[in-house]
Order: C-alpha cells, then sequence, then structure tokens
C-alpha cells in the first residue's frame, strides 16, 4: 500500500522540484519501513523505555464534578518524556532519518515542544540537530529554547515575515532546499507536502489506540465525545484516528479563536479560513482575497498557526470531526481551573480544549463521557500565564 | 507558435538576457523605470516577480523586496497591470506562487494574464505532477507554462517535464533557493546536457547567476540566462532610482556583450 497523499482534494505536494525527489525517496523509505518487523519493533521499544509509553488515562474527578453533567477522562500525553506528544513523532522520523542514511536533521518550532523533541531524538541517536523558530517565538518560550540548546542542538532564529512558525516553516523548507542531499527535515506536524501529514499522523496514532484500549478497560464502552485542540492538528489527528471508525464517538477540534474570531485575530483557519496552499499543501487557511497569507494570533504559541494539516481540512468537509473554537480568554481560565481542581498544569494548547468543555458543559447529559486530549504540560507556558493573569508583580 | 519559442528561436545571441525584478518594487513607478532599464539593456525577455507572503524558493533579498512590496500595497491587479505595459514590447513571464494563481481563481487568473499579454508563467512551488489542470488551462489561454527542472530530478522526472513543457524550460541551476552566487559548480554541463536530450523546448538557467563571469560559463549550455536577486541587490545598495536604474542597466549591458 503506498502512503496516502491526498485527503479527499487536500493535501499533495505544492514544493520546489528540488524538493521533490526527496520526498519520493522519503515515501519510498517509509512504505517500506513501516511493514518491517524490525523497524516497529525498534520504535515500540523507544517508545516504551525512552518516551515513556503508555500514557495514563485519568479520570478527573474533581473537573467533572465542578462541570456538573459529563465524566471527564483525560489522556495524558503530558506525562512523555519532553513534555508533549510531540516527542512520538519525533522518535519516529529520526529513525527514519537514520534508515534513509541522513547525517543532519533539520526542524521548525512554534512553542518550542516540536524543536526539544527534535533535538531529544536527535541527541538520542547523535545526529547534528538545527531548529528553526521565529523571532517571537523565541521571546515566548525562551525555556524550551535553553532545553534545545542544552540538548546540542543549535536553534537559528527567523526574522522574515510574522516571525512565528509559520515563517519557520519556510526558513526551514529553505535549508532542506539548500542542503537535501545529507539533511532529513522533521516535520512536527501533521501539515507539510505529502507524505508528511500521513506519516505524522501514523506515529502519533499511538495516542488514540491507546487511549481507545484504556477507555474500554475503564469504562466497558467508548466515550461519547473526543476532544482536542488544533493547530497544525497532530494531536488531535492522533487521538482522533482510533475513532474514526466509531460512528457512536464524537469528534471535536478545538481551533484558537485568540482574542475573538470577530477581531480577526485568531488561528482558526477551518472555522474562518478559506482553501488554499501552504507549505506545500492544499488546506484551509487564514488569507486574504489575492492569497497572500495572513498572520495567525493566539495567546499559545503552539496554535498561532494560519494553516491546519490537510486530513484535518477532509474531516471537516466530510462532516466527521467537528471543529470549534476558544479565546485567549477561555484557554486561560481553563488554565487556571485545571491546575486548581486537579493539580496538573496544561500546556496552554491543550487548555484550549479543556477551555471548550467548560464552555459547552451544559450541554453534556449527566454521565456523558468525555475524552480530552492533554497534549502537553504547561511549564513552558507559566511566565506567560503569569503575565496574562497578574500573578507575577 | 509560442512567442517565447519564437524569440529564442529568432535570436542570434548565444543566449538570451532574461532579467527579473519583484512587481512593484521599488514602488510601482520605481519598478517601471527599473523594467526601462532591462529593455534599454537589451534584455530579450522580462521576468516579473507576483509578491507572496511566504516566498519558499526566494533566498533573503528577494524576500526582502516582496516583502516591501507588500508593505506598500502592491497586489496580484498590480502586477499583472505593470506587466501590460510593456508585453507589447517584448515577452514577459511572470513568476508566480501557486497561491496566488488558487485564490485569485486559476482561470480568472489566466484570462487576466492573457488580457494583458503575458507570455508565460512560471510557478515555482507547482512541480509537474500537480500541474496538470494548470498546464491545460494555460493552453486554452496560449499561456506557455513554465516547467521548472533542478539538478536532484532524475531522468524519468525530466523527461515528463519536458512532455509538459513549452516556452522554454527553467533549470535551477542549484539546489537551493534564489539568490547570487560565488559558483554554480561543477556539475552544470552534465545536468544541462541531461535535459538537453530530452527536450527541444530552449533551456533558461536561473537561481544563482550573479555576473559576467558566470553568464558567460552558462551561454556555453543555456539558451537563457536568468538574473534575478544580484538586480535587486543593487537596487537595494543605490542611493536614489536613477542611480539604481544606471548600475542595473551597465550592469546588464555588460552582461548582454558577453551573452551575444
Amino acid at each position: 500500500m503506498t502512503v496516502q497523499s491526498r485527503f479527499g482534494e487536500y493535501g499533495g505536494r505544492y514544493i520546489p522540484e528540488t524538493v521533490i525527489p526527496a520526498l519520493d525517496e522519503l515515501a519510498e523509505a517509509y512504505e517500506h519501513l513501516r511493514q518491517d518487523a524490525g523497524f516497529r519493533q525498534e520504535l515500540d521499544s523507544l517508545l516504551d523505555s525512552f518516551v515513556g509509553r503508555p500514557t495514563p488515562l485519568y479520570h478527573a474527578g474533581r473537573l467533572s464534578g465542578e462541570l456538573g453533567g459529563p465524566k471527564v477522562y483525560l489522556k495524558r500525553e503530558d506525562l512523555c518524556h519532553t513534555g508533549a506528544h510531540k516527542l512520538n513523532n519525533t522518535v519516529g522520523q529520526i529513525l527514519l532519518a537514520r534508515h534513509m542514511g541522513k547525517t543532519r536533521v533539520i526542524a521548525e518550532t512554534g512553542a518550542g515542544q516540536h524543536g526539544v523533541a527534535s533535538a531529544t531524538a536527535a541527541a538520542l541517536f547523535g545526529i547534528p540537530c538545527v531548529v528553526y523558530m521565529g523571532e517571537e517565538d523565541i521571546r515566548r518560550q525562551e525555556l524550551n529554547v535553553v532545553r534545545m540548546k542544552l540538548l546540542g542542538a543549535e536553534v537559528v532564529p527567523v526574522y522574515s515575515g510574522s516571525r512565528t512558525l509559520k515563517d519557520a516553516i519556510n526558513e526551514a523548507i529553505r535549508d532542506w532546499v539548500t542542503n537535501i542531499e545529507n539533511t532529513y527535515y522533521i516535520i512536527g506536524s501533521v501539515v507539510g507536502p505529502a507524505p508528511y501529514p500521513a506519516i505524522v499522523r501514523d506515529f502519533q496514532t499511538v495516542i488514540g489506540q491507546e487511549a481507545r484500549r484504556q477507555m474500554l478497560a475503564a469504562e466497558d464502552r467508548l466515550p461519547d465525545e473526543v476532544v482536542a485542540c488544533v493547530g497544525g492538528g497532530s494531536n488531535s489527528i492522533g487521538i482522533f484516528t482510533a475513532f474514526l471508525a466509531d460512528d457512536s464517538v464524537r469528534l471535536t477540534g478545538v481551533e484558537a479563536a485568540g482574542e475573538g474570531l470577530e477581531t480577526g485575530r485568531h488561528g482558526a483557519s477551518i472555522s474562518r479560513g478559506s482553501k488554499g496552499v501552504l507549505h506545500g499543501s492544499l488546506s484551509y487557511l487564514l488569507q486574504d482575497a489575492y492569497g497572500q497569507i495572513l498572520e495567525a494570533h493566539s495567546i499559545s504559541a503552539g496554535l498561532d498557526y494560519p494553516g491546519v494539516g490537510p486530513e484535518h481540512a477532509f474531516l471537516h468537509d466530510e462532516g466527521r470531526v467537528k471543529y470549534g473554537s476558544v479565546t485567549d480568554r477561555q484557554a486561560l481560565d481553563a488554565f487556571t481551573l485545571l491546575s486548581e481542581l486537579e493539580g496538573i498544569i496544561p500546556a496552554l494548547e491543550s487548555a484550549h480544549a479543556i477551555a471548550y468543555v467548560v464552555k459547552h458543559a451544559a450541554d453534556y447529559a449527566t454521565g456523558d463521557i468525555v475524552l480530552i486530549n492533554l497534549s502537553g504540560r504547561g511549564d513552558k507556558d507559566v511566565h506567560q500565564a503569569a503575565q496574562a493573569l497578574g500573578i507575577m508583580e | 507558435m509560442s512567442r517565447l519559442e519564437d524569440v529564442f528561436r529568432k535570436s542570434s545571441k548565444k543566449a538570451l538576457l532574461m532579467p527579473y525584478i519583484t512587481g512593484g518594487y521599488p514602488g510601482m513607478d520605481g519598478c517601471r523605470r527599473v523594467l526601462r532599464s532591462f529593455i534599454d539593456a537589451g534584455a530579450d525577455i522580462i521576468e516579473l516577480g507576483v509578491p507572496f507572503s511566504d516566498p519558499l524558493a526566494d533566498g533573503p533579498v528577494v524576500q526582502a523586496s516582496t516583502q516591501q512590496a507588500l508593505a506598500d500595497g502592491i497586489t496580484t491587479d498590480d502586477v499583472l497591470a505593470l506587466a501590460g505595459e510593456f508585453t507589447n514590447q517584448l515577452p514577459v513571464v511572470l513568476l508566480v506562487y501557486y497561491n496566488c494563481i488558487y485564490t485569485y481563481g486559476q482561470d480568472r487568473f489566466l484570462e487576466a494574464a492573457a488580457v494583458h499579454g503575458l507570455s508565460g508563467l512560471v510557478v515555482p512551488d507547482l512541480p509537474v505532477d500537480e500541474a496538470g489542470d494548470f498546464v491545460a488551462a494555460c493552453h486554452v489561454h496560449g499561456i506557455d507554462p513554465i516547467m521548472l527542472v533542478a539538478p536532484t530530478s532524475l531522468d524519468e522526472r525530466i523527461a515528463m517535464i519536458a512532455e509538459n513543457a513549452s516556452g522554454f524550460i527553467y533549470c535551477v541551476s542549484v539546489a537551493g533557493v534564489t539568490g547570487a552566487r560565488a559558483s554554480l559548480g561543477d556539475n552544470l554541463p552534465a545536468f544541462l546536457e541531461r535535459v538537453r536530450s530530452r527536450t527541444n523546448v530552449p533551456l533558461a538557467v536561473g537561481f544563482g547567476v550573479s555576473g559576467t563571469e558566470q553568464a558567460a560559463e552558462v551561454s556555453k549550455y543555456a539558451d537563457g540566462v536568468i538574473i534575478g536577486s544580484r538586480l535587486i541587490s543593487m537596487v537595494d545598495a543605490a542611493d536614489d532610482l536613477e542611480s539604481a536604474c544606471r548600475n542595473v542597466e551597465e550592469f546588464l549591458n555588460e552582461v548582454n556583450e558577453v551573452l551575444k
């Protein structure tokens, strides 16, 4: 079976010709390796002993009590090594890079979590790693910059465009085009040209596979709804995929409404965007009438992206996944709420998923089971949250 | 007959002079004057860029010019109209990222391009496997879809690109983004030979051509020389538009001499 390159009309490879042979090489290597028992074993062993899988499924009792309706479970991806789901993907891709004989890896990062996960995976195998990061994000996510440097990665600030994730991706692609012979590009989300969206999805699917099994063990039934935040969309695809065939399970992606959808300052590519081509694939984008990409806005650097993975565009059009949004304010409130009620400080990204359930708490029937993907922990966000919440002078 | 191929066929030069500037840079009127300098210096074909917010095939020099043009409010319509002012004098091709075409509406874009007399479209992020509809639509409107080929392209891809090509084939000199380079590497002749043996369409070389020596070298193997970043750098460095145009014209004159 060949690696999926289109999701309905979405996806594709809208990328300079120079890169196409490398994408062909990647697709071929991946097709071969994913069916290879040795590769699978190598990956599973790392997921188990290095990433720390399986991650727990946690019944958030006090949060459920507070909400009064739904019974909330959290899939604890925040307990993965490095603090987020991102390592599932980078460990998989670093193995691919090694099997393909690449001697250098590059990555882009927004919140820094993918950069840290890439640097970590690269350190594990002693492969030089360069991470592109927008100057604006470097300012917002200083902790992760330090972590990447400690892990031996070179962090390259990106000053072009909006100086955030989208520009970091542009710069990583430019590096890749220039160093295509020896360099592997570790994309951090289900975006980019084919075969990346399918590869990243496959490496993240472990989240949903575990959660589905754990849910059946805990409740002897499937959840009524699965909720996850959507920036590029890797943690959400990761947890949704295992439930796609379960018609009784509602799947909900939560986009960043930023300062409010009506203000235009948000990151809601599906809720408020239109079809277009960015970073190699056709999907939904924030753009003007001439196709110029607009800046996204979110308090969460990881959701501050004007596009979304092509499979999400497809799942939206198909109606299989419903997409909602919450504002910066609602996410901050959920950030505080989960910290106080459960002793878990969530990443601001993941706080969007929590906030969605809080916002719609009244819509659930008593006993409804909601599974939320807690994609990352919030240590990286404490400075920003403290400022926004007025905790520090 | 393609107007572009016609110009290549009828020329007695070793290679055609094909300068590039970002549309609307530096300013609409400034760009207009730079384009006149191109023509005065003997340009055979002009390449005009449509500014795009995320030009991932471009190096820092072109990026900065497109960001400036966008900041100045230059739109796709402005660049189409600007191109239209010159298409009666010589063939003009647009360099345009695919999202600018997609969002404008492919047919509407091609219609506008045809109305303004454009000869070809270079779409750096639309490889041949994604270009089926686009190539067919270009032919309907009498515009050449300019295919790009890279040193990394395998022979079977070159064959596929050649099959879809008309006007000229844009040969990317080195793996990388646009920008002036000191050297184009030793592999260029072999690469161009791989392309040449699979097509009769003229070959133009771009990405990294920065001076007369390189232009002379390229003209031994190719039918056209595309120069962009070097010209934009000259505009950037000049104190005023007057001297920018003078410098560009002098430089292109020198290049043109070695291409004759």
